[in-house]
């Protein structure tokens, strides 16, 4: 019944602005290097995060051809720069914009056509006891009481239908799915096919023949709305209970950070497998920090700039040489590969030893960092005490409420705060105001500096922070396998958003088979076992 | 040695007389025994096999009378006085050896020197007929 388009988070928030909240100051240098960046797309190398199609295809072209211009007019995109959150940027205005047309008309359409089956649904049985009255009143037997009470009960029923089925099918969609939901699909066939074929059997039987057994009419609309409440009871259980019963067991591994969870899950079809991962997501991971990758990138990029190797003769011998050309040709990257395998072992590679240091100084930093801000949020804390009823009525004189009292000891520990932000690169996650709401709500609720400074020490999972890092996304499910055919084992799919993807693997949980063993509670006794030496 | 209860053990002995010292009281030998029927094989150090349950000698007192006769520790004591140590209790292999009425105690010891001495003389040669202390002892139970 209800056929769900592409999973956006802007369904309430179309309105809104989908730039990066989180780079505002920077949205000067946005618009300076976007002319930058139309000059990097013609050879791109691998290391720009976004690998998404509006450049990909570029990129390919732009480096079959070699050109003799080509050094002239290559940027190289390094992973650290501004440029690769504005390319991001670019990427997801212009899929939003694409996406969100397509979206309203394909909820709308379904969304008639479940309110035009919905309806042709419930006013059948209404109609089939309504027309013979219409039709032939004279000829028609008079309603005994059975017959009446059997009207009690078809208003019972359908009123109970009515109820479970905007239940089941009528609430508002969580998400937005690509494909067609399968088993809704069937189900409103069989509903359909079932309706006609009452339809046919009465307008055949009954308004053809003109029946008198007005009781036999009643009992017929009782029979389908019946069957309807059984159609909806296998509804109930193809969509809802089929998938409580864990069956499976995915693995979800985020692609920056290797980051690793396991859920279990139900028999259910990708796509609705890939959305109940999706709300595990937002609730489990930590939140995505670019900032944290940069120094990977770094030492990335050194060993690309170690060893170059040059083909100074040109473009490799093409043609349809056979046999030994082939193998020359083969023969040469090989060689040339190898030669960079061995210069770069050769070549003294201290890089692991910076590495060990650089880890060990920044890890020193970040706790000197953290006992300073520790011992200042608990100097602050120490400033506001709570006052009693009693109090409040006898002195009424600086008295504030939380918002106040937070304001008056945030100065004290902001510095301390923003610096050990800096120095764990996560102080774009925080905004001033967001800080001091915290505050706020932590005097209020008359919680410990620990518990205040928990949310600062470790990375949260994604709904944590403000709005704009969690409704500023959109996936894509790319899958080798059909998005409605259901899990199996060894099924692997991804996960797309703009900035990294999640990469899922399925594993079937194995058939348990289980045994009982009976203790007897008078079976436990013990020994002594002894060692003991005696002189003599 | 086999470890068959009930089975005849064969084994290399060596004979140690060891006359009790007498300290105020009381009269000791200057040893301590381990093991016995009733204790646990399998924390004995001295063992090679660790479900013998034999008396074994654990400590000697440097310069005592077990020490002066040649016991070693590590010993596994076989028969004291004629009464055989290989299936007693840990209490009654001491109370044969605390016997107030007897001086001298009379054991048949056994080690693994003794056996490997044993096979080094047999195999040097068989000119050699004797081999001194140790001396060939079959015991039948």
């Amino acid at each position: 019944m209800d056929t769900e388009s592409t999973y956006s988070g802007y369904s309430y928030y179309s309105g809104r602005s989908r730039g990066s909240h989180r780079h505002g100051e920077r949205s000067r240098d946005r618009h300076k290097s976007r002319s930058k960046d139309s000059r990097s797309e013609k050879s791109v190398t691998i290391n720009t995060p976004p690998a998404e199609p509006l450049l990909g295809d570029l990129a390919v072209r732009g480096e079959q051809v070699q050109d003799d211009n080509w050094g002239e007019t290559t940027t190289a995109v390094t992973g650290t720069s501004e440029h690769s959150l504005s390319q991001e940027d670019i990427v997801r205005i212009t899929k939003d914009l694409e996406d969100s047309v397509g979206l309203d008309c394909r909820r709308y359409f379904t969304l008639t056509l479940a309110v035009i089956l919905g309806l042709l649904v419930f006013l059948t049985p209404l109609a089939f006891l309504v027309l013979p009255h219409l039709l032939w009143p004279e000829k028609l037997q008079s309603c005994g009481t059975a017959c009446e009470g059997l009207f009690i009960s078809v208003a019972f029923k359908l009123l109970i239908l009515l109820l479970a089925v905007w239940a089941l099918f009528f609430r508002q969609p969580r998400a937005g799915l690509p494909r067609v939901f399968v088993f809704r699909a069937l189900l409103t066939v069989l509903v359909l096919l079932f309706v006609v074929s009452y339809w046919l059997f009465y307008g055949v039987r009954i308004l053809d023949s003109q029946d008198e057994n007005y009781q036999g009419i009643v009992q017929y609309a009782v029979s389908l709305v019946d069957a309807l409440l059984f159609i909806h009871y296998l509804a109930i259980v193809l969509l809802e209970l089929r998938q409580l019963q864990p069956c499976f067991s995915v693995c979800v591994t985020r692609s920056t950070d290797g980051e690793m969870r396991h859920y279990n899950l139900g028999q259910l079809s990708i796509q609705r497998a890939a959305l109940a991962i999706l709300e595990h997501y937002y609730c489990d991971f930590p939140v995505h920090n670019p900032a944290l990758l940069s120094a990977s990138k770094s030492r990335a990029a050194k060993h690309l700039a170690g060893l170059k190797v040059y083909n100074v003769d040109g473009e490799f011998p093409a043609g349809p040489a056979e046999g030994p050309g082939n193998n020359a040709a083969a023969g040469l990257a090989h060689s040339q590969s190898r030669a960079m395998i061995a210069a770069a072992a050769r070549r003294r590679d201290t890089s692991h030893n910076e590495l060990y240091y650089e880890e060990a100084e920044h890890e020193r930093r970040v706790r000197k960092r953290k006992a300073r801000l520790v011992v200042a949020v608990e100097e602050a804390f120490t400033h506001i005490k709570r006052m009693q009823e009693e109090e409040q009525k006898k002195a009424p004189g600086d008295v504030m409420d939380p918002r106040e009292a937070a304001q008056a000891i945030f100065p004290s520990m902001a510095r301390a705060l923003q610096k050990y932000l800096r120095t764990t690169k996560q102080q774009h996650c925080h905004s001033m105001e967001s800080i001091q709401q915290h505050l706020a709500f932590c005097i209020t609720n008359n919680m410990t500096p620990k518990a205040f400074l928990e949310s600062y020490l470790t990375p949260g999972p994604t709904l944590q922070y403000s709005r704009d890092h969690w409704l500023a996304r959109q996936w894509t499910l790319s899958s080798e396998a059909s998005v409605t055919s259901g899990l199996k084992d060894g099924t692997v799919f991804l996960l797309k958003c703009v900035d990294f993807s999640l990469v899922v693997t399925t594993k079937k949980i194995p058939y348990i088979q289980m045994s009982e063993e009976y203790i007897d509670p008078k079976s436990h006794k013990f020994v002594l076992r002894l060692q003991s030496e005696t002189s003599v | 040695m086999t470890s068959m209860p009930g089975q005849p053990v064969t084994a290399v002995v060596q004979r140690i007389e060891i006359q009790k010292l007498r300290q105020a009281d009381n009269l000791i030998l200057g040893f301590s025994i381990g093991g016995g029927i009733d204790q646990d094989p399998g924390q004995n150090p001295f063992s090679k096999d660790k479900t013998d349950k034999g008396i074994y000698v654990t400590r000697i007192t440097p310069e005592g009378p077990a020490h002066e006769a040649g016991l070693r520790m590590g010993d596994k004591i076989l028969q004291v006085n004629g009464w055989d140590m290989t299936m007693m209790t840990h209490d009654q292999a001491r109370k044969r050896l605390t016997k107030k009425n007897e001086d001298v105690v009379r054991l048949l010891v056994t080690r693994k020197s003794l056996e490997e001495a044993v096979k080094q003389s047999m195999g040097s040669g068989p000119r050699q007929e004797h081999c001194g202390t140790p001396s060939n002892h079959k015991l039948m139970h």
